[in-house]
């Protein structure tokens, strides 16, 4: 890998558009529109090329203010449409967008002598080449840095002034409405954000960058936070870090195939997209491992309880030792998780191992009354509330004793008989 | 770089007679090609569309379509190295179809084990496996065997790019799409509308749920090299939107949207085929979107003008109420069966102009005549009709100030918003409550009320 000014300046390019794309991307994912930066993104071509046909130059305000203004249209169609056409938001997006999209390829394909931007160029850009436009008068910045990066300025003092309303319209319109804040400005705002920073972010990195960072930022961010603030802290560092990640992995993952390089905004994109997948599987609070993990130790403890249960009933019996086969038979749960539950138990010391033969100790064996003492009063409960068929309390009360807080017990009476007619066990007499 | 032509420039050559001639009766066989290829496309996706809108899953359908770039690229790579062009359009597909389909299985992924809606799990698939598919693609240009450089023709479509072969493919896809929602129409339409009674009578809800996004991609993989994978999602969406707008029934919906996308698939050839410089893919779009706006406004199932209207004839049958009740109760105040317009302003906030008008349309309806010397008088329908109204009004004022305890002075305005909608059988119901049988006296004063 050969590293040069050029890669550091892609990088730095790439980083402030995609951090100038995750701050109105935040908005949009918590407001579950997130289809609405990628429909504004697509229609920023039809804005550009009627721009350019209209002035006949590439200035870069005139093509500002057109896509702007069709970015802007774009959204009050999607509603119209929406509201009047009784067609739900996601069609009525997909019909807008398309239709001046097609709209917007038909005009620069009748322009194409005069137009010097392709619509290959809209989706890819040109970030590789991005460092060698610049401004003579420019100390060798590029002219996608200066723009990217006022785009970002922009963008952060956007947020800083209406942090608050757009915090409160986003989560509750109809309290934001009755504290004088007008759902529908905040609104039309965001969507003014959302196209001025597709269209400065276009050029440089092409449209599905765009898209890629007003949305998979932000998304991964929704599930490593509940805060706020929090979220566009995370969204923005993301989005950096795919920027520096996507670049670098542009150029070095495809030479060990033997191919020279790829396409660094397609780059950035897919790094952003393994940050999402990392968060997806490992975020500590929202991730599949993480969940899954929560449900496996609840699913032990509840294992470790049932062992208990089934030793004490059986000591009931007069039998005071089990095999683990025995264990899996009467609970039906893998018997790999039965020994690990009763790895478990004994750490606890509430059981103990002699040869092959499991037994409860004394302090399993107080754990393991005050279990079944809850679990037979409570099929006395159900059995005088909810009268039903005597065998299916016992369904419900296997469930119940795992949850019983001790104020609930305290209401759960005192019987000394459960429907079945066994006896049950007073733990305050161990 | 900084041009100076001005829009003029961009004129188009309108085509001669002879060219149109050639291109309507499809003397040449690339329009043939051409032609054959887009009306199969848009007869499918048509049909398919309308259950995808129905089933609201209409951006579903653009991540898929976006999905199919990585697809394209990785099948391309893999032919190469086995050897061939990798020009094979089945190869390709077959590639796209199974990306296609890993698309729509992150989605799913992601909204049931996270807590992101639909848009967001669209927006990541949509953006990151079309990055994943530019980059590929950019790496298949490097091969040295075989031309990566028609590829990108997938994304904005190339129709010009058709052979003769590429339409019968489409043909009989289109065929079997056609077979197949014939057969599956009935549970589809339960799939759409009440999935869960469905499930309960036995219906493989999954398995439809699982053919009918097949079906999307397969549409989506056709309509690849035509339209292109940017704007596949229009011609699934936008046909089936506009039949939307011209019937309730589902097999006429499906009638139509099927006629609506073969139509603009025609024109849109047709048009391409004219007019230089005109890319058929988003011309057909364009031609859809036509459509939409036609149906969205002349459409008689909810479109704007039926809607607009229905609601201008509910408003002038309204003010045409009021009025009668106006008149009846002036009567019913002073004693006498004429009064002036003078009299119902000083008993209602209209303004005069507004009263005349609107006594002008009582004239032309025969329900009030003008008498000499400007006095105004109710004829026997009009006074039949106004008696109605009035009945109407003070049966729920008294209605409310007995059942629902509200004071007399509250009454009125709840009761002008009921009085016109109040049916027979309310009515009824309301007299043998109230035990009214004549038109009761009004429970607050008449005069100054409104």
């Amino acid at each position: 890998m050969t590293w040069s000014i050029i890669d550091t300046w892609i990088v730095i390019i790439g980083a402030l558009c995609a951090a100038g794309c995750s701050i109105p991307g935040t908005v949009l994912v918590l407001r579950r529109m997130s289809l609405m930066g990628d429909a504004i993104s697509h229609t920023v071509l039809p804005g550009i090329a009627i721009a350019f046909l209209l002035t006949g130059s590439r200035d870069p305000m005139a093509m500002l203010i057109g896509a702007v203004v069709v970015g802007l249209l774009t959204a009050f169609l999607v509603q119209v449409i929406q509201s009047l056409g009784n067609v739900e938001a996601g069609a009525s997006m997909g019909i807008v967008f398309t239709v001046l999209f097609a709209f917007g390829l038909v005009l620069m394909r009748q322009a194409v002598d005069h137009v010097d931007i392709d619509p290959d160029c809209v989706l890819y850009g040109s970030i590789e080449l991005a460092w060698f436009d610049q401004d003579p008068d420019g100390f060798g910045i590029p002219r996608g840095a200066i723009v990217n990066g006022a785009m970002l300025l922009a963008n952060l003092f956007v947020m800083f002034l209406f942090y608050k309303e757009l915090k409160i319209t986003s989560f509750d319109p109809a309290f934001a409405k009755s504290q004088g804040i007008h759902p529908s400005f905040m609104h039309y705002l965001l969507m003014t954000m959302t196209a001025a920073t597709a269209v400065s972010a276009f050029e440089t990195v092409g449209s599905i960058l765009v898209v890629a960072m007003f949305i998979v930022p932000p998304a991964t961010a929704y599930l490593l936070t509940n805060r706020y603030g929090m979220m566009f802290v995370l969204a923005i560092s993301i989005a950096i870090a795919s920027a520096a990640v996507g670049h670098v992995s542009a150029i070095t993952i495809p030479t060990w195939f033997g191919f020279s390089g790829t396409s660094t905004a397609g780059a950035m994109a897919v790094a952003a997209g393994a940050f999402f997948i990392l968060a997806w599987v490992g975020s500590p609070s929202q991730g599949i491992i993480a969940k899954q993990w929560q449900r496996n130790s609840v699913r032990l403890l509840v294992l470790r309880e049932d062992i208990l249960g089934v030793l004490w009933r059986l000591e009931e019996r007069g039998k005071k030792t089990v095999v683990p086969t025995q264990l899996t038979e009467a609970i039906g749960a893998h018997s790999l998780l039965v020994h690990i539950a009763l790895f478990g138990l004994q750490k606890t010391n509430a059981v103990e191992k002699t040869t092959m033969y499991w037994t409860l100790t004394k302090e399993g064996r107080e754990k393991a009354t005050k279990l079944v003492r809850m679990h037979r009063l409570w099929e006395v409960y159900l059995d005088e509330h909810y009268p039903q068929d005597v065998h299916q309390v016992h369904q419900a009360a296997e469930r119940l004793e795992h949850v019983t807080t001790p104020e609930m017990q305290s209401k759960l009476g005192d019987a000394k008989k459960d429907p079945h007619g066994r006896r049950v066990p007073d733990d305050t007499l161990l | 770089m900084i041009v100076s032509h001005s829009i003029s420039d961009a004129s188009m050559a309108l085509p001669s007679l002879e060219q149109i001639v050639r291109v309507f009766s499809l003397e040449d066989y690339n329009t043939r090609v051409v032609v054959l290829g887009v009306m199969a496309l848009g007869t499918a996706s048509g049909l398919i569309g309308t259950f995808l809108l129905l089933r609201k899953r209409a951006l579903t359908a653009d991540a898929l379509s976006h999905a199919t770039l990585p697809g394209i690229a990785a099948a391309f790579m893999v032919m190469v190295a086995f050897g061939s062009d990798g020009k094979a359009l089945a190869g390709l597909l077959l590639g796209a179809f199974v990306f296609g389909c890993i698309g729509v299985l992150g989605i799913l992924g992601i909204r049931k084990t996270t807590r992101l809606k639909d848009d967001a799990a669209i927006g990541i698939v949509l953006s990151v496996l079309f990055g994943l598919g530019l980059c590929l693609l950019r790496m298949a240009t490097e091969l040295p065997t075989g031309s990566a450089a028609g590829l990108s023709g997938f994304i904005f479509g190339k129709a010009s790019s058709m052979v003769a072969s590429d339409a019968l493919i489409m043909a009989g896809v289109a065929l079997g799409i056609v077979i197949v929602t014939i057969a599956l129409h009935k549970e589809w339409t339960l799939l759409c509308f009440d999935e869960k009674f469905g499930a309960v009578q036995g219906c493989p809800t999954l398995l439809l749920d699982v053919v009918l996004m097949a079906m999307v991609a397969i549409v989506t993989v056709i309509a690849l090299q035509s339209v292109g994978l940017v704007l596949a999602v229009a011609m699934l969406i936008i046909p089936a939107a506009c039949a939307r707008y011209w019937t309730t029934k589902i097999i006429t919906m499906l009638m139509a949207a099927a006629l609506i996308g073969c139509l603009s698939g025609w024109l849109g050839a047709v048009a391409s085929a004219l007019v230089p410089r005109m890319p058929t893919g988003p011309v057909i779009v364009l031609i859809c979107g036509f459509w939409f706006i036609v149906s969205f406004v002349f459409g008689p199932n909810n479109g704007l003008f039926i809607r607009q209207l229905t609601r201008i004839r509910l408003q002038r049958r309204i003010s045409l109420q009021h009025i009668l009740r106006a008149m009846w109760e002036v009567c019913e105040d002073t004693q006498s069966s004429s009064f002036t317009i003078e009299d119902i302003v000083y008993v209602r906030s209209w303004s005069k102009r507004a009263v005349e008008k609107l006594l002008r349309r009582c004239a032309k309806q025969h329900v009030a005549t003008r008498e000499p010397n400007s006095m105004w008088r109710l004829t026997e329908k009009g006074s039949a009709e106004a008696s109605r109204v009035v009945r109407n009004h003070r049966l729920w004022e008294v209605y409310l100030i007995t059942y629902a305890d509200i004071a007399p002075s509250h009454v009125d305005r709840d009761a002008d918003m009921i009085e016109h909608v109040l049916g027979r059988n309310l009515v009824s119901q309301l007299e043998e409550l109230l035990k009214a049988t004549d038109i009761p006296k009004s429970p607050h004063a008449v005069g100054t009320s409104t």
